[in-house]
């Protein structure tokens, strides 16, 4: 960059992402006071749509930008939960401070699943993590300590006097199951802020540079310098922390486990795949509006079950076979539009009298 | 004496298994499609026979007959109109279609038959046994496993002997060259789907009579399917059923040791294979 005219410059910015960052600080100004006049309901709905925000970006985070399509990643949220859960009833933790450790676990187990799985190419990698997956469920359903199969809940010792939700009984004047519903909040409102901030500063480093050459072309990538493998276990390592999280705080709120909801392909995995379809997958916003579409359809066709499967599942299967980039995807190409825009822009100089904007990546 | 004959029913059982990994290593070896829908589709055909048999009183065996023209040109259809869109360098568009056919076969067969467990009614063929050395076998398990011996060998001699198999041998190699030769991809990718579902109808049939199903067990039967098939090595069909006979093994003796154990079992026996072996026992395929 130091060979070129000093007026000439290379950013990612925009205009569009300078206002989408406005309205983001703006948005999450409001999301941390929502508790103050928002329902106890609404509450609960803005946690689920966050937690499942948290899985799908980092689910498209692996799959998008790593090409590794995991269909296993309940093992991580189920871990994350199950170690949530362990050290509170075992150890006597407090929740909160668990939820870390439920992430450190997902990391653990990141380990020897990648070993394994690593070593299944393509299509296969992704049943690969099926069955590991279902490893970790049933050896979790031996646990007996922690319900075996059948599951168990938090003590109420724990979740009466855990931290912070003193603190917000007195706050908002509420009951402590309430308390416990906007601290949950709260947490998952740090966590996908944390993941969307996160993510993209991964993606705008060299390491997030090196990933997308791999996606694009691997051996390509490998030819300057890129070491593929070590990518694709950052990637790997990173998602499963986060997913870890994300299943630790999913199950504080819940504060019941058994080894079949925490380890459910449908919850964990087939969801967010489709939230990341729909979507857009390989864009940071696509997750984001994937998961709005994903909850207006849930909230629509929730009373009609099994079809509101069916219906998802349809609309996954025509966005890849018509729009392979999802709908933002589709908006994108036709605006022009990037409120994450991670493609770096040679600007100044010249270059702008001619070309407006540079194409290239 | 009773390990001998727990060892020879996990063998039997591996029959089972063979026949559902058949199919999805047919499909992976001449297209490199992975179809996540094919548990479901296993169990789509077992309904398919169920409902034969209910409402027309044919015997098991010709309902599945019947079954097998409505299931090719069910896989024909879909690989011609959906899966072949999506086949190319790219694995995650074939990956997440057959993933959405997955979640809607299992709905739409919830929705059509409920969620209650099923049986395929093979009279007294289900309970009859025969006594080999002081060892009692059942008949169904042995008709399973003759079924997979004669799948295979059936689709070897389809492969090695016909045109038809040249056609698929040539384009699995390189789908341009064969197409230069007067070869339609396409139309090649169409039938060996087409085929996959006829053993896929014979998988269906013996899932049916030998064990409850409902809407929800596809995903299990692929994961053993997919086992299989990798212990066994890309591309090699006698390698499937070894394959199949190692997770059928690895399961009944883990269910003598503890009942909790079956499951585990098999798929731990795979991670071990895969840890060993990582290209599987036999390996043909170069990729």
């Amino acid at each position: 960059m130091s060979k070129l005219p000093p007026n000439y410059s290379v950013q990612t910015r925009t205009r569009a992402s300078s206002i989408s960052a406005i309205v983001a600080l703006v948005l999450v100004v409001v999301a941390i006071a929502l508790p103050a006049f928002a329902s106890r309901s609404l509450i609960q709905d803005m946690f689920f749509i966050l937690t499942m925000l948290v899985l799908a970006q980092f689910w498209n985070l692996l799959a998008g930008y790593g090409g590794l399509v995991s269909v296993g990643q309940q093992a991580f949220v189920g871990i994350g939960a199950y170690a949530m859960f362990g050290v509170v009833i075992l150890l006597g933790f407090d929740p909160v401070a668990s939820i870390l450790i439920g992430g450190i676990a997902a990391l653990v187990l990141a380990i020897p699943t990648a070993f394994f799985a690593f070593r299944l190419q393509g299509a296969y990698f992704a049943i690969g993590t099926w069955v590991i997956a279902e490893v970790v469920r049933l050896l979790v359903a031996q646990w007996k300590s922690v319900g075996g199969g059948t599951g168990t809940s938090l003590p109420r010792s724990a979740t009466s006097d855990m931290w912070f939700t003193g603190t917000i009984e007195t706050l908002f004047d509420v009951k402590s199951a309430a308390a416990r519903d906007i601290l949950a909040y709260w947490l998952a409102v740090v966590l996908a802020v944390a993941t969307i901030a996160g993510i993209y500063w991964l993606l705008r480093t060299k390491r997030g540079l090196g990933l997308a050459a791999v996606r694009d072309n691997i051996e390509a990538a490998k030819s300057v310098g890129v070491d593929a493998v070590r990518m694709k276990w950052l990637v790997f390592l990173v998602s499963a922390f986060g997913t870890g999280l994300a299943g630790g705080l999913i199950y504080l709120q819940k504060a019941r486990i058994s080894p079949d909801a925490a380890f459910s392909l449908q919850d964990w995995t087939a969801y967010v795949i489709f939230i990341v379809v729909i979507g857009g997958i390989g864009t940071i916003e696509g997750p984001i509006l994937g998961v709005l579409v994903f909850f207006i359809l849930q909230s629509l066709l929730a009373d009609y079950g099994s079809w509101y499967l069916m219906v998802l599942g349809l609309i996954g299967i025509a966005i890849m076979l018509f729009a392979p980039r999802g709908l933002w995807g589709l908006f994108s190409d036709r605006t022009g539009i990037e409120l994450f825009p991670v493609r770096r822009r040679l600007t100044g100089g010249r270059l702008s009298a001619t070309l407006p904007s540079s194409k290239e990546e | 004496m009773i390990w001998v004959d727990t060892i020879l029913q996990g063998i039997l059982l591996g029959g089972l298994y063979a026949l559902f990994a058949a199919g999805l290593s047919l499909v992976f070896g001449i297209m490199r499609l992975v179809n996540l829908a094919h548990g479901d589709l296993i169990v789509l055909g077992a309904y398919l026979i169920l409902l034969l048999v209910t409402l027309t009183g044919l015997s098991p065996f010709v309902a599945a007959a019947v079954a097998m023209p409505f299931m090719f040109a069910l896989g024909y259809g879909l690989q011609k109109f959906m899966l072949n869109r999506v086949l190319g360098d790219d694995i995650l568009p074939p990956l997440l279609v057959t993933f959405g056919l997955s979640v809607v076969l299992q709905n739409a067969l919830l929705e059509g038959f409920s969620a209650d467990s099923q049986r395929i009614q093979a009279g007294s063929l289900s309970t009859a046994s025969i006594e080999i050395a002081g060892i009692g076998l059942g008949v169904m398990p042995l008709l399973t496993f003759g079924s997979a011996l004669v799948v295979i060998i059936g689709l070897n001699q389809l492969f090695y002997r016909t045109s038809l198999g040249r056609a698929f041998r040539a384009t699995s190699d390189d789908p341009t060259t064969a197409s230069l030769m007067g070869i339609k991809p396409a139309g090649i990718f169409a039938k060996a789907t087409g085929i996959a579902m006829i053993i896929v109808t014979i998988a269906a049939l013996y899932l049916g009579m030998r064990s409850n199903f409902d809407p929800s067990i596809g995903p299990a039967r692929l994961i053993y399917a997919f086992e299989a098939v990798i212990i066994g090595g890309l591309g090699s069909l006698w390698g499937t059923l070894a394959g199949g006979v190692i997770i059928g093994v690895a399961q009944t003796v883990g269910a003598a040791i503890n009942p909790e154990w079956q499951i585990l079992a098999g798929h731990v026996a795979f991670l071990v294979v895969l840890l060993l072996r990582p290209r599987g026992l036999f390996p043909r395929a170069v990729d």
